[in-house]
């Protein structure tokens, strides 16, 4: 994939975004990252407990991703964007990806809080990567805003159930100048496949890999996925007919009927 | 002097800045950040800053999330 992904003037070498929320294990986290070929990881933070804070650390140390802090489990602006001031000081650096959630059971973005939190974090310097809902009169006020991405959900977080509404999809991205980055609803390589093919710039997955039977090769299919939906876009897909059109010609076809026909039908 | 750190009480002999704190609790101060009050602290500031008796103090560190 010659052309990266660039957000806020940083090029990115893929154009997958792993989170690393629902792994078993930090051993099994390491393996997929490695495997998806990112160089993003989505952290959150915590209440430092007895738990070591800095193994997490020390895997995206080791394979050496750049951390985007979340703002995961945050309702209103106000606490969006304390947490992403939190995310700041812990990791030392201006990303974030912005989630202020409406509804535990279905975790929806709220757009009035995400719209206040997003315009509050461009104004103090944030580059904002902001989930949203997939709706485009939302996607384009965030991008108005200044966020350095807009990054529609596919379906409910951790819900596998793929993009819901394509078309929606397709819509925001010929309405926002900012990358499209497809996050949540991912369920198998071939609904990342089909964010790419919409016209996604990249896709955000977590539960997908992590929760997979097997989140390494899971992973693995993922980064092909996307970098095969992106190279399909680029490379321009056939139009859809109702009707077969033939690849062979009809021309120079053999007489094969036999001398009994008239050789009329055929 | 007491504290509520992360929710619970904690009390100190005399007075006690942000730094001790964290370092109370953490053997490496990287990847964590510090609330107190609901204001988010710089870390450059942790050392010159003195906690208040009945500060709120929320230490937050990196944890697996989407």
């Amino acid at each position: 994939m010659d052309e990266p992904l660039t957000i806020a003037g940083t090029p990115l070498r893929s154009r997958l975004v792993l989170g690393t929320g629902g792994a078993s294990s930090l051993d099994v986290l390491e393996r997929a990252i490695v495997a998806s070929g990112t160089d993003v990881v989505t952290v959150a933070l915590r209440r430092v407990t007895d738990r070591q804070p800095g193994s997490l650390l020390d895997v995206i140390e080791r394979t050496g991703v750049r951390v985007l802090p979340n703002t995961a489990g945050c309702y209103t602006a106000g606490e969006a964007v304390r947490t992403a001031q939190l995310g700041r000081e812990a990791f030392e650096t201006d990303w974030v990806k912005l989630e202020v959630i409406g509804d535990e059971r279905t975790l929806l973005p709220d757009p009035v809080e995400l719209l206040d939190a997003a315009e509050q974090l461009v104004d103090a310097g944030f580059i904002v990567w902001p989930y949203t809902n997939d709706n485009p009169i939302v996607a384009t006020r965030l991008a108005d805003l200044g966020c350095a991405a807009v990054m529609p959900l596919g379906s409910p977080i951790g819900s596998g159930m793929g993009i819901r509404n394509p078309y929606n999809l397709a819509i925001i991205r010929e309405q926002v100048d900012v990358p499209v980055i497809l996050d949540a609803g991912i369920g198998t390589a071939s609904d990342a496949a089909l964010a790419m093919e919409l016209g996604c710039d990249g896709v955000l997955l977590a539960s997908a890999v992590t929760r997979a039977r097997d989140p390494e090769a899971m992973a693995t299919a993922m980064r092909h996925a996307v970098e095969a939906g992106w190279l399909a876009r680029r490379a321009g897909r056939i139009p859809r007919r109702l009707y077969a059109e033939a690849s062979t010609t009809d021309e120079g076809r053999a007489d094969l009927l036999g001398p009994d026909t008239d050789g009329s039908a055929g | 002097m007491n504290l509520e750190l992360n929710g619970q009480p904690r009390s100190f002999d005399g007075p006690v800045t942000v730094g001790a704190v964290v370092d109370g609790e953490v053997d490496d101060r990287r990847g964590v950040a510090v609330a107190v009050d609901g204001e988010v602290l710089p870390r450059s500031s942790w050392d010159t800053t003195t906690l208040h008796d009945g500060a709120k103090v929320e230490l937050v560190g990196a944890v697996q999330g989407g």
